[in-house]
């Protein structure tokens, strides 16, 4: 394995991802705490996660803030419909936008749906998530074809991704 | 919550440290102790200020499925239907969404090839058509989430 950006993972590998997909133990030694967990030494676990870091099997290590309970009370999904030849181009501006935390593009299903450009709006509440989705939508200019801004009116299930234990 | 809450939720939504002793290396940067900082942390994920704290693992070089489906269910359907597609233990998260398209769940699948055939199961069990939309592009949005 010489590429770091071969991201095949060993069963050991796996071993580490199960342990750590809830999160890092909270203790002065995670690394040593996840290598008794899985059977293996720190540096052994260190040096894997840090490849996994490198190959973006792991997309970051870090704290993951709550918008909700944080007092971000609005979060709509806005949906936008661009050319398919400026998706790129305009999802890049748009992703770039303090307030956005993610954009994405995605196929239409025409008649029902007609957008191509998804983007992750928060603010204190839905007002304000509508004011930035305008700021969107004059970025965008007459490349916007149309758009609207979904707002989720319940949580019918949250369990996040999990990968099982071979 | 306090400034050094707030420091470590701005500072610390990646780049947490790989080595023996990687709470102390960040809790010298916000002038703290080590059992300060995993305290703080501890308790922010109690009060659910935090959604979790740790590794964030790419799920599709995980080697699994990962798409965004959604579905319009009529509303005096829709209860029963929701208890039908959260039996299936790839749909990860679901949310009612105010839109003609009013169900938006994401679903998780151990292989690529998976999502296909869960989505079929899926339609075969509520008689409803599901709308799948897997990204084709995920934009660069950095991290900026701010307290």
């Amino acid at each position: 394995m010489t590429e770091n950006r071969d991201n095949t993972l060993d069963e050991l590998d796996r071993k580490i991802v199960v342990a750590t997909q809830s999160g890092l133990p909270l203790v002065p030694e995670p690394y040593q705490a996840v290598a008794e967990e899985v059977g293996t030494t720190a540096d052994d676990v260190m040096a894997r996660m840090q490849k996994m870091l490198e190959s973006e099997v792991i997309r970051r290590i870090g704290a993951v803030p709550n918008h909700y309970t944080l007092g971000f009370r609005g979060n709509g999904m806005s949906v936008w419909d661009v050319p398919d030849e400026k998706v790129m181009e305009l999802g890049e501006k748009i992703g770039a936008l303090d307030f956005v935390s993610h954009a994405y593009q995605r196929p239409r299903h025409q008649p029902i749906w007609n957008y191509n450009l998804f983007a992750m709006v928060h603010g204190k509440d839905r007002a304000e998530v509508m004011v930035k989705a305008d700021a969107i939508a004059e970025l965008l200019g007459e490349d916007n074809r149309g758009h609207e801004v979904l707002f989720s009116t319940k949580i019918l299930k949250k369990t996040g991704l999990r990968i099982k234990s071979k | 919550m306090d400034s050094i809450d707030r420091a470590i939720i701005n500072q610390l939504q990646g780049g947490f440290p790989i080595c023996e002793h990687p709470y102390q290396v960040m809790a010298d940067q916000f002038g703290i102790t080590e059992s300060d900082l995993i305290q703080r942390l501890e308790q922010m994920l109690e009060k659910k200020q935090l959604s979790r704290f740790g590794p964030m693992y790419h799920a599709e070089r995980l080697g699994g499925g990962l798409s965004l489906c959604a579905m319009s269910i009529p509303d005096d359907e829709f209860d029963h239907v929701v208890d039908q597609v959260n039996s299936f233990p790839e749909v990860a998260h679901n949310y009612a969404r105010d839109h003609e398209l009013n169900m938006w769940f994401v679903l998780a699948t151990e292989t690529p090839e998976r999502i296909d055939s869960v989505l079929e199961e899926i339609e075969q069990a509520t008689g409803y058509q599901v709308y799948n939309m897997p990204k084709q592009h995920e934009f660069y949005v950095g991290l900026k989430f701010e307290v």
